[in-house]
C-alpha cells in the first residue's frame, strides 16, 4: 500500500511540475503576477510528494518488501539497517529518485529562499526548473518505475552488490548528486536571464552562492568517491581517469570556472555572455554525466543499441536541454554585451585566464572520455584511453593554473602592475623553491614530480597566507592594527585563501602519491617478518570471522618500526555467500606524512598468504586538500554579501515584468 | 553512485592483481614490467590496466611482458609485441599519430584560439572607454528609494 502512495505521489509531483513549467513562464510573458505566483507553491508541493515517494521506497527497502521488485532485486533480509536504507539509491531507479529529490529540493530552496528575487526572474527560473523536473519525472516513470510490483514476491532478496555494502554509499551518492543537480540551479538561472534578455550585477550575486553550494557538494563528493576506492580496492588507487570519473570531474572544473567569472558580472559587469555559456554546460556536463553512466554507451555502442529505451530517452533529454539552451543562447547572447574597461594586467584579465585554463582542461577531459565511442562509431576500430594520457594531457593544465593564481590572486580590479603583485609574492616564491630543493634532498630517485608538486604547493599555500598578510597590511600599519584588520575581514576572503590552499594541499598528496609511494608484494607464513620501508612488519596470524552477511578471514598484522609497535592492523577477505562475491578490506594506518596500507590477498599453494603492503606518502593530503576547498566554500557561502536568499526587501516593490 | 558503479565494474572478485610468484628477481627489470603494465589494457575489463586487474588473462599477459623482458626485449618491443597480438585496443595511451591527432592536439589547440580570443577581448577592454551607466528605470528609482530608506 505504501509503496502504492510512493508511486501515486510520483505522478502527481510529474503533473506538478507539468503546471510549474507552463504558468509561470506564461504569467512572466504576459505579466500577470497571480500567474507568475504559482511557481512558490508548486515548487514546494513538488517537493513534498517527490520526498513521499523516495520515503514510500525506502521503507519498501528497510522492511524488505521483497515484492517490490527493485527491492528483490537488490536487497537482502540479512543486510545490516544502513545499507537497507543506503541501498535506496545503490541502484539505477532509486538513484533516479534520489536525482529528482534533490532537483525538487533546490527548486523548492529557491522558492522559499528567493524572496528578494525580481518576481519575474523568479517565476522564469522555477519554470526551467520544473522543465528540468518534468523531462525525468517522464524518464522514471516511463522507463524506470522503481515501484514496479512482482507477481510472485521471492523469499528472499538478490542482495546488494557487496562492494557497496560501505558507508562511502551513504555519503558519496547524495553529495554527489547535490553537486551534480544543484548545477541546474545555475542553469536554470541563464535560461531565466536570457529569456527576459538582462543579466547584471544582481543575477550575478544570486546566481553565485547557488553555483558555489553545487560545487561545494561536488567537490566533497568527488573526494568521498576517490576514499572509498582507495580503501576500498585494496592496491589503494584513488582515481582512475576512468569515463565514470570524468563525467564528474568536467562538471566540477566548469562550475569552478562558472563560480570565477560570475564574480566578474558581479563586481565589473562584464564577461556576461561568457558567464552565461558556462552556466549552460556545467549543468549540460551533468546531463552529459547522467546519460553516460546510465546508458551504457562508453562501455559498449553495441550494448546502448540492444537496449535503446533509457538510453533514447536521455539522449533526447540531453538533446532537448543543451541543443535548446545553446540555440536561446545563440539567438539572445549578442544581447548582452557589456562595454566596462579595464587593462591588459588586472584581476579580470587573470580571472579570464583562469576561465581560459580550467575550460581547456575540461575540454581534453571531454575528448579523452569520448574519443573511443567517436573513433568506434567513425572507423570500427577499438581503442583506449586511460590514465597515462590523461596524466600527460590534463596536468600540465592543473600546473599551469598554480602558476598563475597566487599572483593573478592579489591583482587589483581594473588595472594592476605585475611587479608590485610579484613583490607581494616573494616570500612565497623563495619557500617554493626551498621547498622544491628539500623534496629534490629528500628523495632517491631524481624523479621532478615530487620536486615539482612541492613546489607549486608550497607556491599556493604561502601565496595565500602572504595574500592575507596584504589584506591586514602585516608588518606596515603596526601588529594590533593588523590583528584588526584580520579579524574584520570577510568571510569570502577567507574562503578564497583557504580554497586556494588547499589545492596546493592536493597537489602535494598527488605528486608524492604517484612518485614516491612504495609498494611491497610477498607471500608470507604465519609468525613471518619482513620490512617495508622503514618499518618491520609481522603476520601474527590469520583467523576465519563472521559478519551479519558474510565470511571473513582476517589477518592481525604488527607493524614496528626501530622496535617501537606502530600499529596493530586488521585486513580483511570477506565473502558474501548471497551474491557469490569475495571483497578486500584493506587496514590502514592513516598519518599525517603517511599513510601505511596493507591488504590481505589468497592463501598461496606452498602455504602462507599473499599479502601487499604500501607506504602511501601525504595519501591523506589529497583529500585533505579537497575538504579545504569545500571548505573555503562554505566559508564564502556564509559571508554576508553571498549569504543564499540575502538581504530581504523591506517592502515589496513589484517590479513589472516584460 | 556513480562510484558505486565505478566499483562494481572494478572488481568482480576480489583477488589481487599481481600475486608473489609473478614477480622478478631483478628489481629493475621487475620495475620496468611493471611500467609496461601499467601501460597495457586489461581486455576484458572495465578500463582497468593489466597491473591492477584480477583476470586470468590479465595474469597471462603480465607474466608474457614479463618473459620478454626477461628475453632481452626493450620497452617498445614489449609493447609491439601485445599490440600486434592484441591490438591497438591495449594501449591506454593512444600512440601519436596522424589518426590520433585530434586527441592529442585538442587541448593545445584549444589552448591557441581560447588564448587568441581572449586576448583580443581583454586588449579591447583595455581600449575602451569607460561607458555612462545606463540610467535606473522608474521602478528601479523607487525600489532604489525604498531600499535606502529615503
Amino acid at each position: 500500500m505504501v509503496v502504492e502512495l510512493g508511486h501515486v505521489a510520483l505522478i502527481v509531483a510529474f503533473l506538478v511540475a507539468v503546471l510549474q513549467m507552463v504558468v509561470p513562464m506564461v504569467g512572466a510573458h504576459r505579466g500577470w503576477a497571480d500567474w507568475m505566483r504559482v511557481a512558490t507553491p508548486a515548487a514546494v508541493v513538488q517537493f513534498a510528494l517527490t520526498l513521499a515517494a523516495f520515503l514510500a521506497l525506502m521503507w519498501a527497502f528497510v522492511v524488505s518488501d521483497f515484492s517490490v521488485r527493485l527491492v528483490a532485486l537488490n536487497s537482502h533480509s540479512a543486510k545490516p539497517l544502513i545499507y537497507k536504507i543506503a541501498g535506496t539509491w545503490g541502484n539505477h531507479e532509486g538513484s533516479m529518485m534520489l536525482w529528482m529529490l534533490i532537483l525538487t529540493l533546490f527548486g523548492a530552496m529557491v522558492a522559499l529562499a528567493g524572496g528578494n528575487l525580481p518576481p519575474g526572474l523568479k517565476a522564469r527560473v522555477l519554470g526551467v526548473q520544473a522543465g528540468i523536473a518534468v523531462a525525468f519525472f517522464g524518464f522514471i516513470i516511463l522507463t524506470s518505475n522503481p515501484f514496479a510490483r512482482l507477481t510472485d514476491a521471492p523469499l528472499d532478496g538478490n542482495d546488494l552488490n557487496p562492494l557497496l555494502q560501505d558507508p562511502g554509499l551513504a555519503f558519496h551518492p547524495p553529495f554527489l548528486y547535490l553537486g551534480y543537480v544543484g548545477l541546474s540551479m545555475a542553469y536554470s538561472f541563464a535560461i531565466a536571464a536570457l529569456i527576459e534578455g538582462r543579466v547584471d550585477a544582481a543575477w550575478a550575486r544570486w546566481v553565485r552562492p547557488w553555483t558555489l553550494l553545487a560545487w561545494v557538494f561536488l567537490t566533497i563528493g568527488i573526494a568521498f568517491g576517490s576514499i572509498w576506492a582507495y580503501y576500498e580496492l585494496g592496491w589503494g588507487g584513488w582515481w582512475f581517469w576512468d569515463p565514470v570519473e570524468n563525467v564528474s570531474f568536467m562538471p566540477w572544473l566548469v562550475s569552478c570556472a562558472l563560480l570565477h567569472s560570475a564574480i566578474v558580472v558581479e563586481k565589473r559587469d562584464t564577461l556576461k555572455s561568457w558567464t552565461i555559456l558556462l552556466a549552460i554546460l556545467a549543468f549540460s556536463f551533468s546531463l552529459i554525466g547522467a546519460f553516460v553512466v546510465r546508458s551504457g554507451i562508453l562501455t559498449s555502442v553495441h550494448s546502448f543499441a540492444s537496449d535503446p529505451g533509457r538510453g533514447m530517452f536521455l539522449l533526447l533529454i540531453l538533446g532537448a536541454f543543451i541543443g535548446g539552451s545553446l540555440t536561446l543562447y545563440a539567438w539572445r547572447a549578442p544581447t548582452l554585451r557589456s562595454t566596462t574597461a579595464f587593462a591588459i594586467v588586472s584581476r579580470e584579465s587573470g580571472l579570464v585566464l583562469n576561465n581560459l585554463l580550467l575550460v581547456v582542461a575540461a575540454a581534453v577531459v571531454f575528448v579523452g572520455t569520448m574519443w573511443p565511442l567517436v573513433v568506434e562509431v567513425a572507423t570500427g576500430r577499438k581503442v583506449s584511453v586511460g590514465p597515462p594520457f590523461f596524466n600527460l594531457a590534463f596536468s600540465p593544465f592543473m600546473m599551469a593554473i598554480a602558476v598563475v593564481l597566487p599572483v593573478a590572486a592579489v591583482l587589483p580590479w581594473k588595472r594592476g602592475r605585475l611587479g608590485r603583485a610579484f613583490r607581494q609574492m616573494r616570500g612565497a616564491l623563495a619557500l617554493a623553491l626551498a621547498c622544491a630543493a628539500l623534496a629534490w634532498v629528500a628523495e632517491t630517485g631524481g624523479s621532478m614530480t615530487v620536486p615539482v608538486g612541492a613546489a607549486l604547493a608550497a607556491w599556493l599555500v604561502f601565496g595565500a597566507l602572504s595574500e592575507l598578510a596584504g589584506r591586514i597590511r602585516l608588518g606596515e600599519v603596526g601588529l594590533p592594527e593588523s590583528l584588526r584588520r584580520l579579524g574584520s575581514l570577510p568571510r569570502a576572503d577567507w574562503g578564497k585563501a583557504l580554497a586556494h590552499a588547499g589545492l596546493g594541499v592536493t597537489i602535494l598528496g598527488v605528486a608524492a602519491m604517484s612518485a614516491w609511494a612504495a609498494e611491497d608484494i610477498r607471500a608470507v607464513r604465519e609468525g613471518e617478518s619482513f620490512a617495508v620501508g622503514p618499518y618491520t612488519l609481522r603476520l601474527d596470524s590469520v583467523a576465519s570471522t563472521r559478519g551479519p552477511n558474510y565470511t571473513a578471514e582476517t589477518a592481525a598484522v604488527t607493524v614496528t618500526r626501530g622496535g617501537r609497535s606502530v600499529a596493530i592492523l586488521h585486513p580483511e577477505k570477506r565473502m558474501y555467500p548471497v551474491q557469490g562475491m569475495a571483497t578486500t578490506e584493506a587496514a590502514i594506518d592513516r598519518g599525517f606524512a603517511r599513510d601505511l596500507y596493507v591488504a590481505l590477498g589468497d592463501p598461496q599453494p606452498d602455504g602462507g598468504h599473499a599479502l601487499r603492503t604500501y607506504v602511501k606518502p601525504f595519501a591523506n593530503w589529497i583529500w585533505g586538500g579537497a575538504m579545504m576547498m569545500a571548505l573555503g566554500g562554505i566559508a564564502s557561502l556564509t559571508d554576508r554579501r553571498y549569504r543564499v536568499g540575502a538581504p530581504v526587501r523591506r517592502a515589496a516593490v513589484p517590479v513589472a515584468a516584460e | 553512485m556513480i562510484r558505486a558503479a565505478l566499483l562494481a565494474l572494478l572488481l568482480a572478485s576480489p583477488a589481487l592483481a599481481v600475486q608473489p610468484d609473478e614477480i622478478l628477481p631483478d628489481a629493475g627489470q621487475e620495475a620496468r614490467a611493471r611500467a609496461i603494465t601499467r601501460e597495457l589494457r586489461c581486455v576484458v575489463c572495465q578500463a582497468e590496466s593489466i597491473d591492477d586487474s584480477h583476470a586470468d588473462i590479465a595474469r597471462d599477459l603480465r607474466l608474457l611482458v614479463r618473459q620478454r623482458i626477461v628475453a632481452g626485449d626493450s620497452d617498445q618491443q614489449v609493447i609491439d609485441y601485445v599490440v600486434a597480438r592484441y591490438g591497438e585496443f591495449v594501449l591506454f595511451r593512444p600512440p601519436f599519430n596522424a589518426r590520433n591527432a585530434p586527441l592529442w592536439l585538442a587541448g593545445p589547440a584549444l589552448l591557441l584560439v581560447g588564448g587568441g580570443i581572449a586576448f583580443a577581448f581583454i586588449r579591447r577592454r583595455g581600449q575602451a572607454p569607460e561607458p555612462p551607466r545606463p540610467p535606473l528605470s522608474p521602478e528601479e528609482e523607487s525600489r532604489l528609494r525604498d531600499l535606502t530608506g529615503e
